[in-house]
């Protein structure tokens, strides 16, 4: 079957075959199917769901599922304001996802504590988390938090997949 | 039936407790001389007088003056379609009143509030603890004798808090500017000198 590819190969000659190596496949594979857990606690939790929605659609992102079992899920969306009471239960799900796992702070609350700086407001998921994109905004817009998801995976894409494996000498 | 006129009556019937109705922009207040009958001053609001809702229980800390606090309860009758407030001062060596969770079933929660942000404890209530903050959680942070970043506490396995970055301190708006820019909010201890360092232009 012939294929049109704007890969430089002739696939007459060569097959449907493409040659690559297995970090960018493997990154491939995981940056197109981000499956979110979404970890939802505030206002930013709703504009989570207008990016989820039809209009902005987050499942052409690979996003399919908002898996809401850490178990299943790769990347975590703090939305909303982490208070300190709630900071122990996210800590808790952020461990109990699998590697590899990322973490996104949407909104300015989760990123910085936003505009509660108090006695209650955790200045930050990232004091709890390792974040790896923060999203500003106070609610981001669903396409901002779109243009997140496309760092991110850009992130995963630039991750030395095979240096980080273990090496059995 | 207004407001006042059932503001009347239920000092009609409670005498020197309650005094005159005070009005102000069209709502009628009424202050308790004694918080310890609030509840049947509550009970006979609802029963006789048709005030079966409760809007609100709030508290206020009158920091440096005695009562210490104020406790405003709101209320509201769907059948007259009448709110009416209640205020009552509540010593800080005695910070208790009763409460009056068995007029209304919603106080519970309004009082475990209460309790967890001023400390004043509401004798008789069904389970007084701490709503937002956590069990073990030391302090009451609405006082305004605690500082609104927060104080540092640990509660191993349960909760931590930091103090929050104060950066100048609170950010406040300065009304009466002539445009939205000079009412920005900025930190309020920037003083003419450091905003002339900083850039700000002088009549901003």
């Amino acid at each position: 079957m012939q294929t049109r590819t704007e890969i430089g190969y002739n696939s007459k000659v060569e097959g449907d075959v493409i040659h690559t190596r297995l970090d960018s496949a493997v990154n491939w594979f995981r940056k197109n199917s981000l499956w979110p857990m979404p970890m939802g606690l505030a206002c930013c939790a709703i504009e989570l769901m207008a990016a989820g929605a039809s209009r902005f659609d987050i499942a052409r992102f690979g996003s399919e599922v908002m898996r809401f079992s850490p178990r299943q899920s790769d990347v975590m969306i703090v939305a909303g304001t982490v208070t300190y009471k709630m900071a122990t239960a996210v800590r808790r799900i952020y461990e109990q996802m699998a590697e590899p796992k990322w973490v996104i702070a949407m909104g300015a609350c989760a990123s910085t504590g936003g505009m509660y700086r108090s006695y209650a407001v955790l200045q930050g998921v990232d004091n709890i988390v390792p974040v790896d994109v923060y999203v500003s905004g106070c609610p981001p817009r669903p396409e901002a938090l779109l243009d997140a998801l496309i760092k991110l995976q850009a992130k995963v894409a630039r991750e030395p997949f095979m240096a980080l494996q273990k090496r059995v000498a | 039936m207004s407001a006042r006129e059932l503001a009347q009556q239920l000092k009609a019937r409670f005498g020197e407790l309650i005094s005159e109705p005070a009005e102000f922009r069209g709502e009628i207040t009424v202050r308790l001389s004694d918080a310890g009958r609030m509840a049947d001053v509550c009970q006979f609001a609802k029963k006789e007088m048709g005030f079966d809702f409760l809007v609100d229980i709030t508290s206020l800390d009158n920091y440096g003056t005695d009562p210490r606090w104020t406790v405003v309860y709101h209320l509201y009758g769907y059948g007259h379609h009448c709110h009416l407030r209640l205020k009552t001062g509540v010593s800080e060596e005695k910070s208790q009143l009763p409460t009056v969770s068995g007029v209304w079933r919603t106080a519970d929660w309004h009082e475990r509030e209460i309790y967890d942000m001023m400390g004043i404890r509401f004798q008789g209530h069904p389970d007084l603890r701490r709503i937002l903050m956590w069990e073990g959680y030391p302090y009451f942070p609405l006082r305004k004798d605690f500082p609104l970043a927060g104080k540092p506490t640990d509660l191993p396995q349960v909760a931590f808090t930091r103090a929050a970055p104060e950066e100048g301190g609170p950010f406040v708006t300065r009304p009466g500017g002539q445009n939205s820019t000079a009412r920005e909010p900025r930190a309020h201890e920037l003083e003419s000198d450091e905003r002339a360092d900083r850039g700000i232009a002088k009549n901003l």
